[in-house]
């Protein structure tokens, strides 16, 4: 029996990069998402996560490279590819002249889908927009225009769905039942690319994690390997000094708060008995494991950009 | 989730209709009273002064084509390069870049809804103008009529997409309307026949493509123009795939749009 083919990419892209003027906002960035993945794009301001989505989306052309969504190139085959991409772009922008309901089924128009009320109704009540239906976009909170953008991005039932970004400015509760349902869709097979600024976010959601610094990708692995890899404890002790030995591990100072880093509890024995030995009161002491924030700003303050993926993971263990 | 090819362009042509549909007081209502003030101030004016077409012509009646024209014209340029840059400068324009719309797509539904406006206003104003001027009408070539205006529509949507992709923000459309379409508009012959101008001003007028499009559609009206309508049309048949051609093109490269 033949082997069976594998399946492709849901996102596929090669050697990408983009200048604009001085800038280079991607270099040579590689990425390959399979489809089912709930795939998260982390990264400071300006390191190129929403060129790499614009792209994606046709919004802008890439200077070398290709990109392709469920094998079909964004450039050449770009009926294809956006037929199978929904984006939630990062900007709060709506068309003043419209309703909620006219919003979706003009955009599910433009996707050639011009009787789509029941899932525009479905749309609406799993975004909690039900009675908002026949409100103008512009008597609208910012969080209901969010939403708004979601249901936009899902109309047509993209297989392959972008969120630049999406919960920024909605409150925590609509934050959940948005990210309930992202999760259904997930579920139900829909290929989801996460960015965004709440990094608890891309843990809990996340099964793997990209993130870029200044046009590349620096570290790309499962989030549970990424936790993994830079497992330890972070220690906040509140005393005058530290122990001879254990200067060393001092990350940051705060007047008499220092915050060691340790890799295992068992090295906080080794603390502890050197804090009693030297007879050094301890006022206060928190412990704090490794969180997906602490990863990153590790990788952020630590890596300089690498060419190739197999070198992603090299940044230093501090 | 499969759609129907073409389906993308006719909801954004049904778009563009309700966009201007729902401020309708604003974008026809308005421009029908500007046109019947300008009728009702030069005809009380002038009557009496300019003799057009030798005389065969009353000079009232002469305005009301050129009006017409004129409100066709400003309208469905106004359109399309209003509804661009709004959506340009509002960021909302990403609705439309997304889908899998084609230039094509893009270019017939502006257009089209640009032409419709204009057409729109055109006739509200051909109509009121009937039901307050007296005597009998009778329209000589209506076909002729019909095809400068449908014409003249087209070219004027496609230069407010053309103005509506290049200008960056309101004034530099504000400066591409009031400096280029209005002057080309009002010497193009709406109030006057170029044979009563110097001869200087009766040879550049030659070269405003906007006189072809009003003489010829007021040969429509009344049998009579300036030049060989035959000319005209030609003419303006030529300016239409010409401006199409830059507009598809400035599409297809996603000028200004996709970066």
């Amino acid at each position: 029996m033949p082997a069976a083919a594998p399946p492709v990419p849901a996102v596929e892209i090669a050697g990408l990069s983009k200048r604009f003027g001085e800038v280079q906002a991607l270099c040579d960035v590689d990425l390959r998402v399979a489809p089912g993945e709930f795939f998260g794009l982390l990264g400071p301001n300006g390191a190129g996560k929403t060129t790499l989505i614009s792209i994606l989306a046709g919004l802008t052309r890439a200077d070398r490279g290709t990109a392709s969504i469920l094998g079909h190139d964004v450039v050449s085959d770009y009926r294809e590819a956006r037929r199978a991409l929904g984006v939630v772009p990062q900007e709060l922008v709506f068309d003043p002249f419209f309703t909620v309901r006219e919003t979706l089924s003009i955009q599910s128009g433009y996707f050639g889908l011009r009787h789509n009320d029941a899932w525009i109704d479905e749309l609406l009540f799993h975004l909690d927009l039900t009675q908002k239906a026949d409100a103008n976009m512009r008597a609208l909170s910012g969080g209901m225009k969010r939403r708004v953008l979601v249901g936009q991005a899902l109309v047509h039932k993209p297989p392959v769905i972008v969120l630049d970004e999406p919960t920024a400015g909605v409150d925590v509760e609509l934050r959940q039942s948005l990210w309930a349902f992202i999760r259904k869709l997930n579920r139900d097979g829909h290929t989801i690319i996460l960015t965004t600024h709440y990094l608890e976010e891309a843990e809990a959601l996340c099964n793997r994690i990209a993130m870029m610094k200044a046009g590349r990708i620096v570290a790309l692995d499962t989030t549970r390997h990424l936790l993994s890899r830079f497992s330890g404890l972070t220690v906040r002790v509140s005393s005058e000094r530290l122990p001879e030995g254990w200067t060393a591990r001092e990350r940051r100072r705060e007047g008499n708060v220092h915050y060691l880093a340790l890799e295992s509890y068992a090295e906080l024995e080794g603390l502890l008995a050197a804090l009693r030995s030297e007879g050094i009161a301890i006022d206060e002491m928190t412990l704090a494991d490794t969180d997906l924030e602490q990863v990153f700003l590790r990788i952020m303050a630590g890596t300089e950009t690498t060419d190739e993926a197999s070198r992603m993971l090299e940044v230093p263990e501090s | 989730m499969r759609g129907v090819v073409g389906a993308g362009m006719l909801t954004l042509l049904q778009k563009e209709l309700l966009r201007f549909w729902k401020v309708s007081f604003q974008t026809i209502a308005a421009p029908v009273l500007t046109a019947l003030l300008y009728l009702l101030i030069f005809s009380h004016v002038l009557e009496s002064r300019v003799s057009v077409f030798n005389g065969q012509v009353r000079y009232t009646d002469f305005l009301v084509p050129g009006l017409v024209m004129m409100s066709v014209l400003q309208n469905a340029f106004a359109n399309a390069s209003s509804s661009l840059i709004q959506s340009k400068i509002t960021g909302n324009l990403v609705f439309v870049l997304l889908p899998p719309l084609s230039p094509l797509d893009m270019y017939a539904a502006y257009v089209l809804g640009a032409m419709v406006r204009g057409l729109v206003v055109g006739l509200g104003v051909f109509i009121v103008t009937l039901v307050l001027l007296p005597g009998p009408f009778h329209m000589a070539h209506p076909i002729v009529a019909i095809a400068f205006a449908v014409l003249g529509s087209a070219i004027l949507g496609t230069l407010g997409v053309i103005a509506g992709i290049w200008a960056d923000k309101f004034d530099e459309l504000a400066a591409f309307q009031n400096f280029l379409i209005m002057p080309l508009t009002f010497l193009s012959g709406v109030f006057y026949s170029i044979h009563t101008l110097p001869p200087f001003w009766q040879a550049l007028s030659h070269f405003n493509p906007f006189f072809y499009m009003i003489d010829g559609f007021r040969y429509g009206f009344f049998g009579l123009s300036d030049i060989d309508p035959g000319i005209s049309l030609g003419l303006v048949a030529i300016a239409a795939i010409v401006l199409a051609a830059v507009a598809l093109s400035m599409l297809a490269r996603g000028y200004k749009l996709r970066h």
